[in-house]
């Protein structure tokens, strides 16, 4: 996550145009502080790959940036329609930015569809680039356009850059041994090139990548380039763009460090084999593929050379089935899923709370309830992870707030679950696990240490002087049960899901041991050692918003904004939904008014309201899209001032 | 194929990576300290008596053994057992033990279940271990009922049952569990009977020398919901005719002075029961346990009649060698190992493209 002093060039949407500079001979040259670009066309067009090349070349180039991929579930929805249409939006600064960006300055629209669900997020005087290839009779009415859009003067308001893409892009590929079709599917590169010119984008990267990715095509990764270089030569000499502009790098917003761009389901990946290496213990994965998850079970599978071993499961119970078996054996354990697949672990989930052995459950929210919006982002799993199962069964709640954070959540989830030997949930969302921030890779060295100690002998000392080993016997300070593996002579022992005695963890049934343990687990859980709530309250503000998750950049960027135009509002974040920090009664109570933005319907109130008898007030939002900032702002001035 | 062995562990290969124990073990080794808690006369009682007797005779390290189970009455089997167990979730059993399985290799784990855990709410993780051929032996302990829940049918009982919820009698047709698990691909399929200790044990020493997944489908006795299910198998008069006992490369022949035996029908390929005579001798079939084609199995498991259970084969329908999973997750370890080296965290992190911020 960058840094959170607040910056004036966060508060409006108008891009900041500073000097102008003209060499002899050359085109003209201005300098932004920043710009939000979006890609868009049909999902099949290659937009992600375009906005993910374009948000690598900016990665490297040393911007601050914040990535918004957002596509339909279906894999090909209809060609040319509103629903098919698929879309990438990228912002980058000279400066640190919290969010993806409320409204593009750039629209590149490959296709009529593109143009017509996008137009209404550009505010006036926007450029958009659009193909004029497929803006056909055809493609027009099929999404409801009676008169060409680029000609009966409603794009008036914008600064309208009509290219050919695809005749370009064939022209540009003649050469090459390929069908007309063939040559078409390079025109997202030849958009990415003549966007990388128009932003001063290094292009070495990606010359690398195509070259990687077709290596064993050679002529389509040529072509690729061809296409590419062609639309960065199109730029530089077509007077339809008569200006280029440069923003510089980040330098001031970074601290001192070597970054990457980084998403957040690869942050949350690398983050499960970090905590591996860290606990000496080898990853286990179950897991069923679901969206918006599996890119983390193909991530993983990728690092068998770390003594990862991934399960593709049968379904979802066998996945976090086959992970508590690993975790029975010894391993870090872990399942990855999302809302759908947690309502199938969540009687696994109670049996490892009975269990009490360490367990990661990866929710990586979408849109619900059922099926849902399945690559759409939300936060309403909440109560779900906190009572999604029968019995009094409390589960540990940590959430990462950008993607980056994934990396350190992820620690954060295997710390908790290894110390207190307990399942623990980890809510991240579709927002983040797509998204892509830098990250600033950490040094070995500053990475915490989770190594464990396995049960290796007697525990207990019987009445008559018997030395025994008793699996339920608790550490008096964190009430974790000894980890005792198979394999481990003389410490043989059962346990299971039926209540166990205490101590012993033979069968019970017994009145007051139920009681017993039912509080037991409930206080091992509420007892975690979780760092204070942090407030950010520059001014003694009265209204506190408080928010979990995903929703970090929007809120953090509202409340930036409100500063500069002279507001007081105080800003805090939770990491741990369960148990809460120790301070946070205080903190809500330090308020006049508290404020909770969620994507759903005000889980996180629900909760605060019971446990602190606090009057907090939700804002919520439920429409698969993450929070845009001056939409919270305003929100959040209402708030202040009523 | 590892040979069936009963000189210890030396020879078994699907156990080469288990711990041997140190000293002679005994059948009282294997007894927890717990109080059984099955009805007085279960089948259960005498299945637990085979399996702790049995045990000694692999020789493995018992902090090594693992007993995992599902819900029902057979599923509290692991308590009874000086071992490492899990009374896990219903149904769960085979997916739980699939990922101790495939993370610790050097433990023998075995599964305990019951036609309603593993047929009806687990079907499914049952299958798919079987197809997956995971280092597990299943233990489906079948006695037609179900008898924790206090006497519904269950998913092998016999169209028609009146139990407690099908007052006129139930209307789904069963599972034949060795026919599903021929279906399923699994490598080793077998059955065989809760009061026939000789038989049981020979069967637990076959799956245990097997690489990979083992079924064993055991017939219990419920005598409080189901008492007599498969007393035609037990009845010395009557299981001379019902049942089969089908032993690798030899005919098979049943019945008083072995008078029946099983050929296979010319004009449809299936097979069927005949009088044995010198005439057709050389037709009797020869069982071949380890044939590559499951063809014969599977006709083999559909001899028995579904309501009278005559006809019934028991003993080891199928054992071939397949590869393991377990084993082979294993090996793409070591593969990924040798072809990019060990992991290397920090270069991990780092990545392809980075840039760095002075200060």
């Amino acid at each position: 996550m960058t840094s959170q002093v607040s910056s004036p060039a966060e508060q409006a949407d108008e891009t900041v145009v500073g000097e102008q500079r003209k060499e002899p001979g050359a085109k003209d040259v201005r300098r932004l502080d920043r710009v939000i670009i979006r890609f868009a066309g049909d999902s099949g067009d290659g937009m992600q790959l375009t906005g993910d090349r374009f948000t690598s070349e900016t990665a490297s180039f040393g911007n601050d940036l914040s990535t918004l991929p957002n596509f339909p579930a279906e894999i090909r929805a209809p060609a040319g329609t509103l629903p098919g249409v698929s879309s990438f939006q990228l912002h980058f600064a000279d400066h640190d930015i919290l969010t993806p960006g409320d409204a593009p300055n750039v629209l590149v629209a490959m296709n009529p569809a593109a143009l017509k669900a996008n137009i209404a997020d550009l505010p006036r005087g926007a450029e958009i680039i659009v193909n004029t290839d497929e803006f056909t009779k055809r493609a027009m009415q099929k999404v409801g356009y009676a008169a060409s859009p680029l000609e009966d003067g409603s794009l008036d308001g914008y600064s309208l850059h009509p290219v050919p893409l695809t005749t370009l892009t064939v022209e540009a590929l003649k050469d090459f041994d390929l069908s007309r079709k063939e040559a078409e599917r390079s025109k997202n590169m030849f958009a990415l090139g003549l966007l990388s010119w128009m932003y001063h984008r290094p292009t070495e990267g990606t010359e690398k990548f195509l070259r990687t990715k077709f290596a064993k095509k050679p002529e389509i990764a040529e072509a690729n380039l061809a296409a590419y270089r062609a639309g960065w030569n199109f730029g530089e000499t077509t007077e339809d763009f008569a200006v280029s502009y440069e923003i510089a790098p980040a330098t001031k917003a970074f601290p001192v460090g070597t970054y990457r761009n980084i998403s957040g389901n690869l942050a949350l990946s690398y983050g499960l084999v970090t905590a591996s290496r860290q606990a000496d213990l080898p990853l286990f994965l179950g897991s069923y593929p679901i969206t918006p998850a599996s890119d983390i079970l193909h991530e993983l599978s990728k690092h068998k050379n770390f003594g990862v071993r991934t399960f593709q499961a049968e379904d979802e119970i066998a996945g976090i089935g086959a992970a508590l078996g690993a975790a029975f054996g010894g391993s870090l354990a872990v399942t990855t899923t999302s809302g759908p697949g947690v309502a199938l672990k969540s009687e696994t989930i109670g049996l490892a709370v009975s269990l009490e052995l360490p367990l990661l459950v990866i929710d990586i929210q979408r849109g619900g309830p059922s099926t849902g919006l399945p690559t759409k982002t939300e936060q309403a799993d909440l109560l779900q992870a906190m009572f999604g199962r029968n019995g009094e069964a409390p589960v540990p709640i940590v959430a990462p707030c950008t993607p980056a954070d994934c990396f350190d959540a992820a620690l954060e989830a295997a710390r908790i679950a290894l110390t207190y030997r307990t399942p623990v949930m980890l809510l991240s969302d579709g927002y983040l696990a797509n998204g892509s921030e830098p990250w600033r890779i950490p040094e070995l060295d500053e990475l915490p240490d989770l190594t464990v100690q396995f049960a290796q002998g007697p525990n207990h000392t019987l009445d008559d002087g018997t030395e025994v080993f008793w699996p339920y016997k608790r550490d008096p300070q964190t009430l974790a049960r000894p980890w005792a593996v198979p394999g481990t002579p003389g410490l043989e022992h059962r346990i299971g899901g039926i209540e166990k005695e205490d101590g012993t963890g033979n069968i019970s049934y017994a009145p007051a041991n139920h009681d017993f343990m039912v509080r037991t687990r409930q206080a091992k859980i509420d007892g975690i050692d979780v760092p204070d709530l942090e407030v950010d309250d520059p001014h003694e503000a009265r209204t506190l918003v408080l928010g979990w998750g995903s929703t970090y950049g929007p809120i953090t960027a509202a409340v930036r904004r409100l500063r500069t135009a002279g507001e007081s509002i105080a800003q805090a974040h939770l990491r741990h939904l369960n148990p809460f920090p120790r301070n946070l009664g205080a903190v809500l109570k330090a308020y006049d008014k508290v404020v909770i933005p969620e994507m759903n319907l005000g889980q996180l109130a629900l909760l605060v309201r019971a446990k602190y008898l606090v009057d907090a007030h939700s804002y919520n939002q439920v429409n698969g899209m993450p929070f845009k900032a001056e939409q919270l702002a305003t929100a959040l001035k209402e708030a202040i001032d009523g | 194929m590892a040979e069936t062995s009963t000189e210890g562990t030396g020879t078994i290969e699907a156990l080469s990576l288990v711990p041997k124990a140190e000293g002679r073990q005994s059948m009282k080794d294997f007894k927890s300290d717990q109080e059984v808690r099955w009805c007085p006369g279960c089948g259960d009682y005498a299945i637990l008596a085979a399996v702790q007797g049995f045990m000694p005779e692999l020789g493995l390290a018992k902090e090594n053994i693992v007993f995992v189970s599902g819900i029902g009455c057979s599923s509290r089997f692991p308590y009874y057992m000086n071992t490492y167990g899990m009374h896990s979730i219903h149904g769960r059993a085979p997916a739980i033990a699939t990922g101790l399985a495939a993370s610790r290799r050097d433990l023998s784990v075995w599964v305990v279940t019951g036609d309603g855990d593993a047929l009806s709410i687990g079907g499914n993780h049952l299958i798919h271990a079987l197809r997956r051929n995971v280092n597990l032996k299943i233990l489906l302990f079948n006695n037609r009922i179900y008898g924790l829940t206090k006497g519904q049918y269950s998913p092998t009982s016999e169209v028609g049952k009146i139990t407690k919820s099908t007052p006129m009698g139930s209307l789904d047709a069963p599972f034949n569990p060795v026919s599903l698990a021929i279906g399923a691909e699994a490598s080793f399929v077998a059955r065989t009977v809760d009061s026939d200790r000789k038989h049981l044990t020979s069967v637990l020493r076959a799956a245990a020398a097997h690489s990979g997944t083992a079924l064993i489908e055991i017939y219990q006795n419920c005598n409080i919901f189901n008492d007599g299910a498969f007393e035609v198998l037990k009845d010395n008069q009557q299981a001379e005719e019902a049942v089969i006992r089908l032993e690798h490369g030899q005919p098979i022949r049943f019945g008083a002075d072995l008078s029946k035996g099983v050929v296979r029908d010319a004009a449809t390929g299936d097979l069927k029961v005949v009088p044995a005579t010198p005439s057709n001798e050389a037709e009797i079939l020869v069982h071949d346990a380890h044939s590559a084609s499951p063809t014969t199995a599977f006709a083999l498991s559909r001899l028995a009649d579904p309501d009278t259970l005559h006809h019934t084969p028991i003993g080891v329908f199928r054992s071939v060698d397949r590869p393991v999973y377990d084993t082979q997750l294993s090996d793409q370890l070591d593969t990924a190992i040798e072809q990019n080296g060990k992991g290397d965290l920090g270069a991990l992190l780092a990545g392809g493209d980075t840039w760095t911020v002075v200060g």
